[in-house]
């Protein structure tokens, strides 16, 4: 097999040897994955209507080129048009282009915050699994205290008391991205680093890691070559909905005015700009309410479509 | 359940309250801003005053030290005194606290109404039309971010429809039934929002904690010795099933309480979710810091009553 596998960290190596050995037909797992995920008809769907939300806020701004914040007090608070398609807001400005200003930030958020969540989850659990002893209950007992915390009340105090000297290293719009990012994903790591020590905990007795071991592979090896690629899955899911929840946040932190500064579009600020003018201008609340639902329904459509694709037992 | 095993849980909660309040106490001491920066851009105060004044107040004093100061100051309930509401920070937060247990309580029987029934049902006749349209909705409700439905509800309620007040008002005008019908209207929405986005995780739970069980053998047993179908549900499916949706229950609260925050905000309820952002947009620290402090003593308890309470349900806890 070590000739057969690419030198890439690939999530299939191993499993894939195991079909190879039992079928004359190989089918990875990858491909195999895939085609569980395919008949889930909803996670396809959302996995389109993500795909048209991130082509959408990465070419579009190409395509409708008005400029975010062109004031235009004739047009003020005006229903969707042939000149506005998504109408204005209270200054005149076209909400199309804000929404995508905006929707580049949330998912730009969402997907980095995930990492963070991901590398801090990967990193605590992994080390916890193959350390055991004091080092795991430690690390245990600091997941199960992170996990205590309310998130939302701590995710508002650390960036109110920190948001003025971040700003003045980093400048007000990577300042508050990178605060954004880094304490969403510190306060999401937990339920990854759990996961991935359970997984370490019955992987690393598994045959093949002792195979590895009997064969003299040192502890980063097994971890990185056997281990890790196994307990992908799992942690692939809890990314996927990760990007969700730290969508979900992001846009609530700018709702209630700590987010970005008010003056950069986000689907949550503009929200809460719009709130007052419920009454006389709906649509400017619709907009990028309904974006911010349909992102995270997708996403969370997807996660269950590769929770189920990635589970063996399950019989599709 | 052994009174020992409550007990041990008990204690068990103390080092997570420790470790929470050096949580908090290490985010202040790392944040940025000198209480006495005023002093040393006032030209009238000479430094010796502000060094004199830094000892005084014990700012350069050891880190470990600062903190168990701090720690028995917040045990002893001297939390300080709110600039912006010109009163004790305890005061307040207790003026401010029953509202908010209250409108998370409604919301969270509600969320227990809706969600059990839906997801035994759903579990009972697994990918049926039933329960597909369920898991859709549990999925809708649970990807709703609570500040939309909030505006979706007070467009649709308030202003198309005219039924609901959208902000909360504490002093009603009204004596009698009048009032206490004024009060339930005007509560409706805040325990709706918050209600329905609990009920969509609850429902997905319910419905795969009712599927774990409902395959085991005793079951089988119930219905083989000639047990109605809806009384092996009930009395022998439902209530084991409902073991592991308690302590979610109970679980989920830090995130209730986020979900609080952002409802109070949309709806103006005077609660401490309302009173914190208030206080972070007026810069207010000891209400900020107050208020943190208080949910997280409130999630740490909710904890430890989940953890009784599942030891209490299912007695092969108590015994590990």
């Amino acid at each position: 097999m070590a000739g057969s596998t690419p030198a890439s960290l690939s999530a299939d190596a191993p499993a894939a040897g195991v079909v190879q050995a039992r079928k004359a037909r190989s089918i990875s797992p990858a491909i195999e994955t895939w085609r569980r995920f395919r008949r889930h008809v909803l996670a396809v769907s959302g996995a389109i209507v993500l795909l048209i939300m991130v082509l959408g806020v990465l070419v579009g701004p190409s395509i409708w080129a008005v400029p975010i914040n062109e004031i235009d007090f004739t047009a003020k608070l005006q229903g969707p048009s042939l000149k506005h398609p998504l109408g204005t807001d209270d200054l005149g400005q076209d909400l199309l282009a804000r929404m995508m200003y905006g929707g580049k930030i949330s998912l730009a958020v969402g997907f980095a915050a995930m990492m963070v969540a991901l590398v801090v989850g990967v990193l605590v659990g992994a080390v916890a699994g193959m350390a055991s002893g004091w080092v795991d209950a430690a690390l245990m007992w600091l997941t199960d205290l992170f996990l205590a915390l309310p998130t939302l009340p701590l995710l508002l105090l650390v960036i109110y008391l920190f948001r003025d000297s971040v700003k003045q290293v980093l400048g007000v719009e990577g300042g508050a991205f990178v605060l954004i990012v880094v304490v969403i994903g510190g306060l999401r790591w937990m339920p990854v680093a759990r996961l991935v020590r359970a997984q370490f905990l019955s992987l690393r007795e598994k045959e093949f890691v002792e195979a590895a071991r009997a064969l003299g592979a040192s502890k980063v090896r097994q971890v990185v070559q056997h281990i890790l690629p196994n307990a992908l899955g799992p942690v692939i899911v809890v990314g996927t909905i990760d990007v969700a929840t730290a969508i979900i946040f992001e846009s609530t932190l700018s709702f209630l005015g700590l987010g970005f500064p008010s003056d950069v579009p986000t689907w949550g600020s503009m929200l809460r700009d719009a709130k007052d003018y419920l009454d006389i201008a709906p649509h400017w609340a619709l907009f990028p309410g309904a974006a911010i639902f349909l992102t995270v329904l997708a996403i969370n459509f997807i996660g269950d479509g590769l929770r189920d694709a990635f589970d063996p037992r399950r019989v599709l | 359940m052994s009174r020992q095993y409550v007990i041990r849980r008990m204690l068990i909660a103390i080092p997570s309250l420790l470790g929470i309040s050096v949580i908090l106490f290490t985010i202040l001491a790392m944040a940025p801003g000198d209480p006495f920066e005023e002093l040393a851009t006032n030209p009238a105060i000479p430094p010796e005053v502000r060094q004199a004044l830094r000892t005084k107040f014990g700012l350069d004093d050891p880190v470990w030290q600062r903190y168990l100061h701090w720690l028995s100051a917040m045990v002893q309930g001297d939390w300080g005194f709110s600039f912006q509401s010109r009163m004790d920070v305890d005061t307040l937060i207790l003026q401010r606290l029953p509202v908010t247990l209250i409108v998370i309580g409604a919301s969270q029987i509600l969320a227990i109404s809706v969600a059990i029934p839906v997801g035994v049902l759903a579990a009972i006749r697994p990918y049926s039309v039933f329960d597909q349209v369920a898991s859709t909705f549990a999925m809708i409700g649970f990807s709703l971010p609570t500040f939309f439905t909030g505006l979706v509800l007070i467009l649709i309620f308030s202003i198309q429809l005219d039924w609901l007040p959208f902000v909360y008002r504490a002093d009603i005008h009204a004596t009698g039934w009048a009032f206490y019908w004024e009060h339930l209207k005007q509560s409706i929405m805040p325990v709706v929002v918050l209600g329905l986005a609990q009920a969509g995780t609850l429902v997905r739970f319910m419905r795969s904690s009712v599927l774990d069980v409902i395959r085991l053998d005793y079951v089988t047993t119930a219905r083989s010795k000639g047990i109605g179908e809806r009384k092996v549900i009930v009395k022998h499916v439902v209530r084991n099933a409902l073991i592991p949706v308690v302590t979610l229950v109970f679980l989920q609260l830090p995130a209730v309480f986020g979900g609080a925050i952002v409802t109070e905000q949309i709806f103006r309820v005077p609660g401490i979710g309302s009173l914190l952002i208030a206080a972070i947009l007026a810069n207010d620290t000891p209400v900020v810091m107050g208020v943190t402090f208080v949910i997280a003593c409130l999630v740490v308890l909710f904890n430890l009553i989940a953890d009784i309470l599942y030891g209490w349900l299912d007695p092969r806890i108590s015994f590990r």
